[in-house]
This record gives C-alpha cells, sequence and structure tokens, in this order.
C-alpha cells in the first residue's frame, strides 16, 4: 500500500469527493467489502470507544464530549454531524500493539524443550475516525517500533522490529478525521500533531457542518485510498468545500482546551530537581491511567505461565506502566521507590528524554491523560508551572 | 591468537522475543553462590557476540534473566555465563545440571568498545562477580595484545574466599604484560595480601593517565568511589566507560523497563562513556 509518509506532508494533488451519509456508509460497506474489519468511534458504556462499525448508524451521531481534568461527559450537539466529539478513553494502539498477546508457548521434551510461536492471522483493520493527535501517535510508535526511521540515539543501528506491529500497520488502512471541535483538554496545536491530519492515511475527512444535512469533504491520501473514493457515491469537490473545510479545522484550532509550553522537553531536562515534582507527587495516585489511555506509551512486561503438569508453558505480554513500584525492580530493590520518580519518569520521557531516544516527541496533545486523570492531573499545567518558576528566576 | 577484527555481529534470532534452546555441557562451582554454566546452542545456528552484550536466559517453567556473557568471543567451544544465585529464576538455574536445556535470546546491548583504546595504556576496575561480565574483554585486549600499552587489572572482594576466577587471575598475574592487583575488603589475620577499597589500587597502579581507557565494571553505588579515583588519577571522563544495570524484560527497546534518562540500558547500553551520562548519574531515582 503506498502511503504518504507520516512527516511529508499530504500528497501534491490529493483527489477529493464530498460524501453525505449514504457516501459515508457506502465507504464503511466497500471497506467490509474489501475484507477490512471496520472499527470506529461508537458509544458504549457512556464513552465513546473504538469498537467494530458495521454502518454509518454505529456511529456516534449528535454526541458531544466535553472533557475536563478528570472529567468526562457526552452531551447532544448537531444531530447531523457524526464526529463533532474528539478522542474518547481507547486509542488505535490497542488494535496495532493490543494489550495482551501470547509470544510463544513451550512443551518440555526429555530434558530440554521445544518453543513455538502461535501463527496468528494478521487481522486487516480500516481505521474509521483517526484523529490528527493519533495519527502522529502513530507515528511515533512506527519509531519506538523499528517500523520508521528516527533521529533518536540509537538512529540508523536499529537490528530489531517488532513484527507483529509492523504486520498489524502495514495491514491497516486509515481513514483520518480532521478535528471540527476542539475538547477541553485538547492541546494538539501546541505541539504541532493536528487538529488536521498532515498524512499518514489513505482517506481523510473532515466533516461540513451546517449544511443541514451530513456532508463530508473526503481526500485520498494514498492511491489505495484514491480508489476506493473513487467507487463511492459523492460529487467532485469544489473550492469553496475545500474552504469550508479549512474553515472547519480553523474553527477547532482556535478553541484548544489547553497549551503545551514552547520547548518543554529541554525545560524539564534541566528541571530533574525542580520542588514541583514533589508537589504532583502529592496528588498523583500512581494508577497508571494515563498510561494506558496515552496513544504512544508503549512499555509492557511479560508473564510467563505454567499449567499444572508444568510441562506446558506460555509466554505473554501486556501492556505495563512506569507508575509501578514492580517496574524498575532489579534485585534488592526498585529504582523508582518514590511517586515522585515514577511521575518523573513519565512526564520527562513524554516529553523530554523522547527526544533523545527517537527524535520526536512522545506527546501528540490528545489530552488523554488530563481527561482520565482521576484527580485532574494536567500535564500542559505541570509543565507550565516549571516554565513560570524558571520565570521567576 | 589471530589479532584481526571480530566478525559483524550477526541478529540472533529473526524473531529477538523467542528464545533458542541451549544445552548445558558444563556446569563449575564458583564461590559462595554463583556458578558458571557452559552451553551449546541446539538449533545448529551458531551464536556470536561481542565482550560485554548480554543474552536473556530462560529457565523452562521458572522465568527470564538478563545475564552478561562471561567466556571467551573468539571460542566457539561454548556460549559461557557465569551466574550469581540471587532471585527465583537464578537459584532455578543452580539446579540444572549438563544435559538440561536452557532458553537463550541475544546478544543484546551495545559492547564495550575496544579500538578506541588502541595505543593506550587499559585499566580494568571490577570487584566481586564484576569480573564476569568484564572477562569477555580482558580476554580480547589480551587477544590483541600489540595493540595497547600496559593492561592492568584492579579487582577487589569482599573476603578472601570470593574472588572469582582466582585460577584464572593468578594466570594473569603470571603474564609479563599484564598488572593485576588484587584486595580484599577484610581478611582474617596474617593474610599477606592486599586489604582495602579497589580505589585505593587505582591510586598505586602503574599506567599513564593521559593515554589511558579505563573500564570499570562496578555496581551503580561503587562506581562513583572507581570514577572518583580515576579522576584524581588525571582520567578524563571521555576514556572511562562504565557500565550499569536496569530491569530487562525484552532486551530491544520494546518494553520500556530499562531506561535511564533519555537512554534504554538495553540498546544504548549496558556500556557507557561517562561523560556521555555523568549528568544523569547524581539524580535519585531516575
Amino acid at each position: 500500500m503506498e502511503r504518504t509518509a507520516p512527516t511529508t506532508g499530504r500528497s501534491a494533488l490529493p483527489e477529493a469527493a464530498i460524501l453525505d451519509r449514504e457516501g459515508l456508509d457506502a465507504l464503511i460497506a466497500a471497506l467490509r467489502g474489501d475484507g477490512y474489519a471496520v472499527i470506529g468511534p461508537r458509544l458504549r458504556d457512556g464513552a465513546i470507544v473504538l469498537d467494530p462499525v458495521e454502518s454509518a448508524d454505529d456511529l456516534s451521531w449528535g454526541l458531544i464530549d466535553e472533557q475536563d481534568g478528570g472529567r468526562y461527559r457526552l452531551v447532544p450537539g448537531d444531530a447531523q454531524t457524526a464526529f463533532s466529539h474528539t478522542v474518547g478513553p481507547q486509542s488505535w494502539k490497542r488494535h496495532l500493539y493490543p494489550p495482551r498477546q501470547t509470544l510463544w508457548t513451550g512443551r518440555r521434551d526429555g530434558r530440554g524443550f521445544t518453543v513455538e510461536t502461535p501463527a496468528d492471522p494478521v487481522p486487516h483493520h480500516a481505521f474509521l475516525g483517526v484523529r490528527a493527535c493519533d495519527l502522529a501517535a502513530m507515528a511515533v510508535q512506527d519509531r519506538v517500533f523499528g517500523v520508521a526511521p528516527h533521529e533518536g540515539r540509537s538512529a540508523g543501528q536499529e537490528r530489531f522490529t517488532d513484527s507483529g506491529y509492523a504486520a498489524r500497520r502495514a495491514a491497516a488502512f486509515i481513514v483520518a478525521v480532521n478535528c471540527g471541535r476542539a475538547g477541553g483538554t485538547c492541546f494538539c496545536d501546541s505541539m504541532g500533531a493536528g487538529p488536521k491530519a498532515a498524512g499518514g492515511y489513505d482517506l481523510a475527512l473532515t466533516e461540513l457542518p451546517g449544511c443541514g444535512t451530513p456532508a463530508f469533504l473526503a481526500e485520498a491520501g494514498s492511491a489505495t485510498g484514491a480508489a476506493l473514493l473513487a467507487r463511492l457515491p459523492g460529487h467532485a469537490a469544489g473550492p469553496q468545500d475545500r474552504a469550508a473545510a479549512d474553515a472547519s479545522v480553523e474553527q477547532a484550532r482556535a478553541h484548544m482546551g489547553r497549551a503545551m509550553v514552547p520547548d518543554a522537553g529541554p525545560l524539564l531536562a534541566r528541571n530533574l530537581e525542580h520542588p514541583r515534582w514533589a508537589e504532583v507527587a502529592a496528588r498523583c495516585l500512581s494508577c497508571a491511567n494515563c498510561t494506558m489511555v496515552c496513544p504512544t506509551c508503549f512499555c509492557t512486561t511479560v508473564e510467563d505461565t505454567t499449567d499444572l503438569s508444568g510441562d506446558h508453558v506460555e509466554r505473554w505480554r501486556r501492556w505495563d506502566s512506569c507508575f509501578t513500584v514492580d517496574f524498575s525492580y532489579i534485585h534488592g530493590g526498585a529504582i523508582r521507590q518514590s511517586g515522585l520518580s515514577r511521575y518523573r519518569q513519565w512526564m520527562t520521557h513524554k516529553l523530554s528524554s523522547w527526544w533523545e531516544q527517537f527524535g520526536t516527541s512522545g506527546c501528540t496533545g490528545c489530552g488523554r491523560c488530563i481527561t482520565w486523570c482521576p484527580v485532574g492531573i494536567d500535564i500542559t499545567e505541570e509543565a507550565r508551572a516549571i516554565h513560570d518558576s524558571e520565570g521567576r528566576g | 591468537m589471530d589479532s584481526a577484527l571480530l566478525p559483524p555481529t550477526t541478529i540472533a534470532s529473526a524473531d529477538p522475543m523467542v528464545p533458542r534452546p541451549f544445552r548445558i555441557v558444563r556446569r563449575l562451582r564458583e564461590v559462595d553462590g554463583c556458578f558458571t554454566l557452559v552451553l551449546e546452542s541446539q538449533d545448529g545456528r551458531p551464536y556470536v557476540f561481542r565482550p560485554g552484550q548480554f543474552n536473556m536466559l530462560y529457565v523452562f517453567g521458572v522465568g527470564e534473566v538478563a545475564i552478561s556473557v562471561s567466556g571467551d568471543c573468539r571460542d566457539p567451544g561454548g556460549l559461557v555465563h557465569t551466574v550469581r544465585e540471587v532471585g527465583t529464576v537464578t537459584r532455578a538455574m543452580a539446579a540444572l545440571r549438563p544435559g538440561d536445556s536452557i532458553g537463550v535470546r541475544g546478544p543484546f546491548g551495545h559492547p564495550w568498545p575496544i579500538e578506541e583504546a588502541y595505543g593506550q595504556d587499559v585499566l580494568f576496575v571490577t570487584g566481586t562477580i564484576g569480573l564476569a561480565p568484564l572477562r569477555p574483554l580482558i580476554l580480547e585486549v589480551l587477544n590483541r595484545r600489540e595493540h595497547f600499552g600496559k593492561v592492568v587489572l584492579c579487582y577487589g572482594s569482599r573476603g578472601t574466599h570470593d574472588i572469582l576466577y582466582e585460577g584464572q587471575l593468578h594466570q594473569w598475574r603470571g603474564r609479563f604484560d599484564m598488572q593485576v592487583h588484587v584486595t580484599v575488603h577484610s581478611a582474617p589475620a596474617g593474610y599477606r595480601g592486599r586489604v582495602g577499597s579497589v580505589a585505593n589500587l587505582v591510586k598505586i597502579a602503574r599506567f599513564d593517565p593521559e593515554q589511558t581507557t579505563a573500564y570499570v565494571c562496578r555496581s551503580e553505588t561503587m562506581t562513583r568511589p572507581a570514577v572518583q579515583a580515576l579522576y584524581e588519577r588525571g582520567v578524563t571522563a571521555d576514556r572511562i566507560y562504565v557500565t550499569l544495570e536496569r530491569n530487562m524484560k525484552c532486551g530491544v527497546g520494546f518494553c520500556g523497563h530499562c531506561q535511564m534518562g533519555g537512554s534504554f540500558m538495553c540498546k544504548d547500553g549496558p556500556v557507557y562513556r561517562y561523560d556521555t551520562i555523568e549528568h544523569v548519574f547524581s539524580v535519585r531515582e531516575l
């Protein structure tokens, strides 16, 4: 599949069309017809989650999310819009990098043993409704898992690729959605990650509100996307449609709920012993919610299980969090005993040391860590507090 | 011994997360609580490593630990690991006997640089079981002996009964082209060897501080006084290599456990040039 590289911007001449609700439905049907399992934002348990969708009816029409530190509520909005909500608690990493995976199984064989890797078929997913921040997060994880080159510390020396991630990523069809509305905890603009998808998609949709009926500007970002778009019932997009889409995105940009201070990376790197760490640690519950909802957090641990006979073993890999004491355990005790050190590890990794490792920020400004923090700790506020204290000298 | 460069490191396994079965061919008792396993590959594929690299060793049904390779990288006869019993996995490993199998993933990690020290004196600073991960480097420096000036080993142990590889230390001390200094922290009355800290050995060792590369393989706490002693002799941070230790789960930079600041110890370390980590070394709980 040819796809615009995440860093090179969108293709020069995207083919574009205007789709209505039937067109959106036809898009989902066409993807399903092509063998993709379509995953999109739909309502479950009072939140918008990323679940399988079978038709446009499954999408979250007319729902708006109110988000703030430790707060998430869905309220009615314009019934003619399917994407006026922003990001929910889940990110796409759960489909590219599942929370639990079997790495291999082993069987005792005399005094030795044999090892087998499960022959899992690679799921062909179509991700519908990928926001710019989450698209940027995929580009970040591509660097982490050795799929894309990077300018970090070990640039050019990467010897390993996570084969499962690489296979799922390559098989995925991506329908991005440019945001026409920013959430209360969004700060993608200040991270340079959104609200408009910069590339790395097959198709990008921009909802055109105020038309009275659902209308989407659909732009192709890859040959596969263009081929699919040509099969959909729609009419050609004119300059006024593009202008309306751009205005919608600018509307989102103008209403970002939060903003990250500039140069947060060097700021945190020179403030590893700042008193603010103790202050935030007094509020932090070390619950790990922020790491679970973060679209770029990639840490895992392994679990070995053995059956009762002792002859069959399985090694599982599951998501882990730097907020657990166990995470840094070596013989003699954990390196990061205090909540202070664990919060500092998470935040400095995200905003600062990620640059050294992978030549990019580990934060894309999606705001999930703020919304889903049970005590409403706000990464932008913490960075600003350190920033402002420097100003005071 | 051929002093040509080592063959390029090859990727050990198609999938770095899947262990290869190795058979234990020999088991040696070392000092109390330590043992050495000599392993041979059961899948017929060769195993190539560089001094300073480590493996993830897996005991069937128990778990996996990161252990440095302790043998000679030019010896095709077997993969050598010296292990100290400290936890669940290493205790189970201690119970294995020749003929049993063990899983190996690796080699992982950034090796000790060697060519960088050509033309200089070489100083090894280590203690107790730290000699195990350093031994492949010492052996390789001796393999390429003509490229170096003086070669000095400073080794310290707690007492007279936990001097690792004692026979080999005697053998090295017998060479005319190597200085071996051994100290113990405490000794019974009448002990005729040196008593005191390894840092004191650095003070008395004969090398040219302006032209020396130092390799320090100690615990994080003991690395500090070793580096301090080197500074006092005039060895600068850009010619000191140290090794560090963190929790390792994957070995390839995917699991995140071994991070220290901006580096992954499993792929950027465990060997670091001291000036590249000096700024984070003093930060507690990083």
